[in-house]
C-alpha cells in the first residue's frame, strides 16, 4: 500500500547540508500495524513527515498503491487518504476544539461523532474549547488523536501518541487505535511503549536516520531491550576519553 | 421604504433581516429615515445638530439598533449621538455603519458617540463596519466614541471591521470610575491599498476600576494598520492590553501598546505580537485536507472569531 524506496532527507542549514533520514527502505501493506520506535532523534517524525509531504525527500520515491507520490504537496496526499498525527500538535488562537474536527470530517455530522469520547474527552466539555495555550499538554495530545479518528484516512501515523496521555487513558487509547484499524488501513505508531510495540504487526527501528532492524516483536523486542539497556549511549565522548565498552 | 440594496447593508451592519427588535433608529445618506422609541427607552433627534439622544430609564433592559447606511458616493455625513443607559438598565447597542459606494467620489462618514454608563447599568455595544460598491470612490469611516462607565457600571464594545472599508480612522475615549468595568473586543481585517488606524484611551479613576482592550488583526496586501491603546490607572484599577495580529503580503503593521500607572496600587499588563500564520499551523490544516489558501482562511477566520 504505501512504499518508501531508498529515501533521503537532507537540511540546509547554517552549517552546512546536514542528513536526516539515509537509505529509508519500507514497504507498509494493507491491513497492516507497524510500531516505529529508536531513539530521541534518530529520525522517526522525519519519517513521517516524509510519508505526509511536510518535508519532501531529496532522494528515492514514495509510492501509494503503486502511484509515485514522492512530489505531491500535502494537501493531495491527504486527498488519496495519507493522515498524520502529530507528535506536537499545533496551537490555535480562536479555533474551538469542534471547528477542528469538522475540517477533518469535511461531510458528516458532529453528532455522530464518536472521536472525542474514544479517547476519553466528554464532548460537552471539550468541542467548544479553543485550541490555544489554554489547553492542557495531554488535552491537546488527545484532541489531535481525535481529529484523526476523525479524519479516518486510509494510512494512519499516530507520532508517540502515548505522550502526556494520563495511565487511565493509556489502556483506552491503546484499545481504541486497535478497534479502529481496518482491513483496508495502514496503521503507523511511533512510540517508545512496549504495549504498543506489542500490538503490532512489526516493529520498525530507527537509529541514526536509518532503519536498523525490522520484524515482529518477538525477535525485534529482545534486541531493542539490549540496544536499550547498553549504557554507551548515555554516556558523552568527553576529550580523549571514550567510553567504548558497548557489546555491540 | 428600504430597498433591497439598504437591507443587505443592515443585515451585513446589524444582523438585521425584517424590522428590528426593540427600539431603533436608521439612518440612510444623512437622514434618519426610521424611528422607533419604547417606553422607557427613548430615541428623539437632536435640536441643535444632525443626530440622536438615545435615553435608557433606571432599570430598563432591552435592545437598540441605531444603523447608518450611505448608498450614494460624494457623500459625507457627519452625526452626533448621545447614549444615556440610566442606573441599573442592561442594554444591548447595535451601532455600525455600511457603506455602498456606486461612483468615484468619496462616501464618508464621520460618528461621534457620546455614552454615559451610568450607576450599575450593563451595555453591550457592537459597531460594525462594512463597505462594497463597484466605483473607485473611497469609502471612509472614521468613528469617534467618548464612554463614561460610572460606579459598578459595566461596559463590552465589540468594534468589528472586516475588509471593505478603505480609511479608518477610530478614535476611543473612556472613563471608568470605581468598581467600573469596560471590555474592548477589536476585530480588523485590512486589504489592497486600505489604511486602518485606532487610538484608544482608557483612564481608570476609581477603586476597583478595571479594563480589558483585546485587539486582533489581520492585514494583507499592502494595507496598513497602526494601534495604539493606551491605558492609564490614577488609583487602584486594574488593566489589559493584549494586540496581536497576523500580517501577510507586503502589509505593515505597527502596535504600540501603552500603559501608565499614576499610583502605585494600579496593576497593568501589556501585550503585544505580529507574526505571520505559523507554518505548523498550516501542515496541521494542509494534513487534513486543506489547500493552502483554504488553511489560511480558516486560521483567519478562527482568529478574527
Ligand atoms: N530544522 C532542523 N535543523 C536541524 N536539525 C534538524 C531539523 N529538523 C530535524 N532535525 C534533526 O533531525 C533529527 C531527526 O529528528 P526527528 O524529529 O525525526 O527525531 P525523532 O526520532 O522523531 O525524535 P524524538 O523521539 O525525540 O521525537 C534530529 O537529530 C533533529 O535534531
Ligand atoms: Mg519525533
Amino acid at each position: 500500500m504505501l512504499n518508501l524506496i531508498h529515501v533521503g532527507l537532507e537540511l540546509d542549514t547554517e552549517e552546512g547540508k546536514i542528513r536526516i533520514l539515509e537509505d529509508i527502505n519500507l514497504e507498509l501493506g494493507k491491513g497492516k500495524m507497524y510500531a516505529v520506535t529508536g531513539p530521541n532523534g534518530s529520525g522517526k517524525s522525519s519519517v513521517a513527515r516524509v510519508i505526509m509531504g511536510i518535508a519532501l525527500p531529496t532522494s528515492g520515491n514514495i509510492l501509494f498503491n503503486d502511484k509515485d507520490i514522492t512530489d505531491l504537496g500535502i494537501t493531495e496526499r491527504a486527498k488519496l487518504g495519507i493522515g498524520y498525527a502529530f507528535q506536537h500538535p499545533p496551537r490555535f488562537k480562536g479555533m474551538r476544539v469542534v471547528d477542528m474536527l469538522e475540517i477533518a470530517m469535511r461531510t458528516g455530522e458532529m453528532a455522530d461523532c464518536q472521536c472525542l469520547r474514544n479517547i476519553g474527552l466528554c464532548p460537552d466539555d471539550y468541542l467548544e474549547r479553543a485550541l490555544d495555550a489554554s489547553l492542557s499538554g495531554g488535552e491537546i495530545k488527545r484532541i489531535e488523536i481525535a481529529t484523526l479518528l476523525a479524519q479516518n484516512p486510509k494510512v494512519r501515523i499516530f507520532d508517540e501518541p502515548e505522550a502526556g496521555i494520563d495511565l487511565w487513558s493509556f489502556e483506552q487509547l491503546i484499545d481504541v487505535v486497535g478497534s479502529t484499524h481496518r482491513e483496508d488501513n495502514v496503521t503507523v505508531v511511533i512510540s517508545h511503549q512496549e504495549k504498543i510495540l506489542n500490538m503490532v504487526d512489526e516493529i520498525i527501528l530507527v537509529e541514526n536516520g536509518m532503519i536498523s532492524m525490522k520484524g515482529d516483536q518477538e525477535t525485534i523486542w529482545p534486541q531493542i531491550k539490549e540496544s536499550a539497556e547498553c549504557e554507551c549511549r548515555n554516556s558523552c565522548t568527553r576529550e580523549g576519553e571514550i567510553y567504548a565498552d558497548c557489546p555491540r | 421604504m428600504l430597498t433591497a440594496l439598504d437591507k443587505k447593508l443592515l443585515q451585513e451592519t446589524a444582523g438585521l433581516e425584517e424590522d428590528p427588535p426593540g427600539a431603533y433608529n436608521i439612518r440612510k445618506d444623512g437622514e434618519g429615515i426610521q424611528r422607533h422609541s419604547l417606553p422607557g427607552i427613548e430615541i428623539v433627534p437632536k435640536k441643535d445638530k444632525p443626530g440622536i439622544d438615545i435615553i435608557v430609564e433606571k432599570d430598563r433592559t432591552g435592545t437598540v439598533h441605531i444603523p447608518v447606511i450611505l448608498t450614494q458616493s460624494d457623500l459625507s455625513d457627519l452625526v452626533y449621538n448621545t447614549i444615556e443607559i440610566g442606573p441599573g438598565a442592561d442594554i444591548e447597542l447595535v451601532a455600525g455603519c455600511g457603506i455602498h459606494n456606486p461612483g468615484h467620489g468619496e462616501a464618508r462618514h464621520d460618528g461621534v458617540h457620546e455614552i454615559f454608563v451610568r450607576e450599575g447599568a450593563r451595555l453591550r455595544y457592537t459597531e460594525k463596519h462594512y463597505g462594497e460598491g463597484e466605483g473607485k470612490g473611497k469609502r471612509i469611516l472614521n468613528p469617534k466614541t467618548v464612554l463614561v462607565v460610572e460606579p459598578g457600571g459595566y461596559a463590552e464594545m465589540e468594534l468589528v471591521q472586516i475588509r471593505g472599508v478603505d480609511d479608518t480612522v477610530r478614535e476611543t475615549e473612556a472613563r471608568i470610575e470605581a468598581g467600573g468595568h469596560l471590555v474592548i473586543y477589536e476585530r480588523m481585517l485590512t486589504h489592497g491599498e486600505q489604511t486602518a488606524r485606532s487610538d484608544v484611551v482608557v483612564n481608570l479613576l476609581g477603586e476597583g476600576s478595571a479594563a480589558r482592550i483585546v485587539s486582533r488583526s489581520v492585514g494583507q496586501g499592502n494595507s496598513r494598520q497602526v494601534f495604539q491603546p493606551r491605558l492609564v490607572a490614577y488609583g487602584p484599577g486594574r488593566g489589559h492590553v493584549e494586540c496581536d495580529s497576523i500580517i501577510m503580503d507586503k502589509a505593515v503593521i505597527r502596535s504600540i501598546p501603552e500603559i501608565w500607572a499614576e499610583s502605585a496600587e494600579a496593576e497593568l499588563v501589556h501585550e503585544a505580537a505580529i507574526g505571520k500564520i505559523a507554518g505548523e499551523q498550516m501542515m496541521k490544516l494542509m494534513a487534513l485536507g486543506l489547500t493552502e489558501g483554504e488553511a489560511e482562511e480558516a486560521i483567519i477566520k478562527g482568529f478574527l472569531k
